[in-house]
């Protein structure tokens, strides 16, 4: 177990740049998800901290030391490949003891060392098998196992559940979760779904165009994006943005391009004719009688919810209610938004007010 | 689906036009009749001739007589026979161990990140493309008692006296055309292992470069096992092509010298064609018969099955 950072770290790949100068602090122990659109630099960072790519610039340190030089096998890191890569030609127990093996450790101890990791991932029974017989949630415990096994500084996962089905990837989550509160190991891990960072992480490194929007613990980035991207990034079903300016007569209200007028907890402090964006979580409204009207466009019952599009101007917004609520296409709702939880940004340069 | 029959009531040979397009095997049947004729044609009955004529005493222009294994039982005590026996499976063995090697080796060169890596890999299928006829003509020269290229620039280096008798000494002359097939099979072997070495996912050595492995034991390790079945593959082929090799040694010693690098393909010609003895010759060559079972029996049994257990044991 060890810290990780990366100081200013820089890559490009010719005169293209990928990572365009990240810093990122990650404590010992800390179970910290990098997340961001394809092609944002996320997974090609994770390999520069394998050492499987080379650093243009900056700094990465494991454990207090310089890494920028040093071959992957020297790192004492063990990684989680999306395809998994575990060797074809082995059994379950030899990918698992591989590393071991490559170490010098002598055949008995691999043995005794493979067994508690098996238990733990309960492939006890499967040590025997090739990959090509095992499912896709196997083969991805068998990944996990050969991580594990060699008790290693640091855990890499770059988008290892994304070869899953839905319902496995939830179930694997839930696992790597509590495989990390019960190692402890530090875990750098990539994805692109959001919603794998909020449920596992400690801590939240969002990612766009190679440079970090914000880094902050799942809540914190949900309840206080920094700007747009994280905003319209970092939640299921997204914020709604609504396009507008502040009301030239009352700085605490807030109008959309059509002129309808939206409510703000506090008088704003921004120019009266900048362009702004109203951020409104799907499920920061409420119905009330005297509230703003809406027309209903679809309802899309989920059981434990309800997900409401609505179309106020010219815009659709999604709304979420925890209730189950009765309503069809074309009926006129009357929303209260909770102004508490209303997010302003600047339009132009997307930072948040 | 169009129908084939005609509207209204089929004739007779209709009906059966019908009942025929109709019926799988038939169809089947006469799809494969073209493959079918190819095959009889042009593989089964020059082999089963050969075999005939290998039991005959056929002469050039003289239809031969059933003797029986006569053919053989006089071949059992030529020394000639036996030489060139010897010679196919030294030239087979020392040509395809140094192919599988230098082709293996030129494979995981070209499988590196390389400048003008496709320029390289053309490249390196030049000798396989060029007809073997002009690239033994071209050994030929090289090899030329007095005109030798090798022999010159070695002399102008100060490192030998006088030319090398590449030809005319059996042990040099073994050596040289043992050189010139492999100049010829490598490509083959490299470009086969090559797309072998392509299936191989980049992650497994990333994956295998974190685990601790230096350059060599991914090799031993990863590379090698999962190209073990291409290897069987081109290997088996790399040793047919070797051992019934013909151009090559017909160009440039014609068996010669003493004999020393007759091969059984070129014997059997020598005997058969110019010699006459049709009935010998074919005997000869369907005495290489059990050598290339045993040669794919090998590879069949022997790698295979190492395929299989791929990992299974240690």
């Amino acid at each position: 177990m060890a810290p990780v950072d990366f100081i200013n770290v820089r890559k490009s790949f010719g005169a293209v740049p990928i990572i365009k100068g990240v810093n990122i602090e990650i404590a010992d122990g800390e179970f910290v998800i990098l997340v961001g659109p394809s092609g944002c630099g996320k997974s090609t960072l994770l390999r520069m901290l394998a050492g499987l790519e080379n650093i243009t610039a900056g700094e990465i340190h494991i454990g207090g030391r310089v890494v920028n030089k040093m071959p992957p096998k020297e790192r004492d890191i063990a990684m989680v490949f999306q395809n998994y890569a575990l060797y074809p030609h082995m059994t379950v127990a030899e990918n698992m003891g591989f590393s071991l093996l490559m170490n010098g450790v002598s055949k008995l101890e691999i043995a005794a060392m493979v067994k508690p990791a098996a238990e733990i991932l309960g492939l006890t029974n499967l040590l025997d098998r090739y990959p090509r017989q095992l499912s896709g949630g196997q083969r991805q415990r068998v990944a996990m196992g050969r991580a594990i096994v060699r008790n290693p500084q640091v855990f890499l996962f770059d988008e290892p559940l994304s070869n899953l089905d839905a319902k496995l990837r939830v179930q694997m989550r839930v696992e790597i979760k509590e495989l990390h509160q019960r190692l402890k190991t530090t875990t750098v891990y990539v994805t692109h779904d959001q919603i794998e960072a909020m449920t596992m992480a400690d801590k939240i490194v969002v990612m766009h165009d190679g440079i970090v929007e914000q880094i902050g613990a799942p809540l914190e980035l949900y309840d206080r994006p920094v700007n747009l991207f994280v905003a319209g990034f970092i939640g299921s079903p997204a914020m709604n943005m609504i396009e507008g300016r502040l009301s030239l007569s009352d700085p605490s209200v807030f109008l959309t391009a059509a002129g309808t007028a939206l409510p703000l907890a506090r008088p704003v402090d921004a120019a009266k004719d900048m362009a702004l964006i109203y951020g409104l979580r799907p499920e920061h409204v409420r119905l009330d009688a005297s509230g703003i009207p809406a027309t209903v466009v679809v309802t899309e019952p989920t059981g434990s919810e309800t997900q409401v599009i609505v179309r106020l101007d010219e815009a659709d917004l999604t709304l979420m209610f925890h209730e189950r609520i009765d309503v069809h296409p074309g009926e006129t709702l009357h929303l209260a938004i909770d102004t508490s939880a209303v997010h302003l940004f600047d339009k132009e340069t997307g930072v948040r007010l | 689906m169009s129908s084939p029959s005609s509207p209204g009531p089929p004739s007779r040979s209709g009906a059966l036009l019908l009942r025929f397009n109709n019926s799988r095997n038939a169809l089947g049947f006469v799809f494969m009749l073209p493959a079918a004729i190819f095959l009889l044609g042009f593989l089964t009955y020059p082999l089963g001739l050969g075999v005939w004529l290998g039991f005959t005493d056929t002469r050039i222009g003289r239809a031969g007589d059933f003797i029986g294994l006569q053919n053989y039982i006089y071949l059992m005590d030529d020394e000639v026979f036996w030489l060139s026996v010897f010679n196919t499976v030294i030239y087979t063995l020392v040509a395809s161990i140094l192919k599988f090697a230098l082709g293996l080796w030129l494979a995981l060169i070209l499988n590196e990140k390389l400048p003008f890596k496709s320029f390289f890999r053309a490249i390196v299928l030049l000798p396989w493309v060029v007809p073997t006829v002009l690239s033994a003509l071209a050994f030929w020269w090289i090899y030329d008692a007095q005109f030798s290229i090798l022999s010159w620039s070695l002399m102008k280096l100060g490192l030998i006296q006088q030319p090398i008798n590449f030809l005319g000494d059996p042990f040099n002359a073994r050596v040289s055309v043992i050189a010139a097939n492999v100049w010829r099979g490598i490509p083959f072997v490299a470009i086969s292992l090559l797309a072998g070495l392509q299936t191989i996912p980049v992650s497994l050595q990333e994956a295998a470069s974190l685990d601790g492995a230096t350059p060599w034991k991914r090799f031993r390790y990863v590379t090698l096992p999962m190209l073990t079945p291409i290897i069987a593959v081109v290997m088996t082929f790399s040793v047919l092509f070797t051992f019934t090799d013909f151009q090559l040694i017909y160009v440039l010693t014609k068996g010669g010298p003493v004999n020393a690098t007759h091969l059984m393909a070129t014997l059997s010609f020598q005997r058969g064609i110019p010699g006459g003895q049709l009935g010998e010759g074919a005997a000869i060559a369907v005495a290489m018969i059990p050598f290339l079972l045993a040669s794919i029996l090998f590879s069949f049994f022997g790698l295979q099955r190492r395929k299989w257990q791929q990992g299974g044991k240690d």
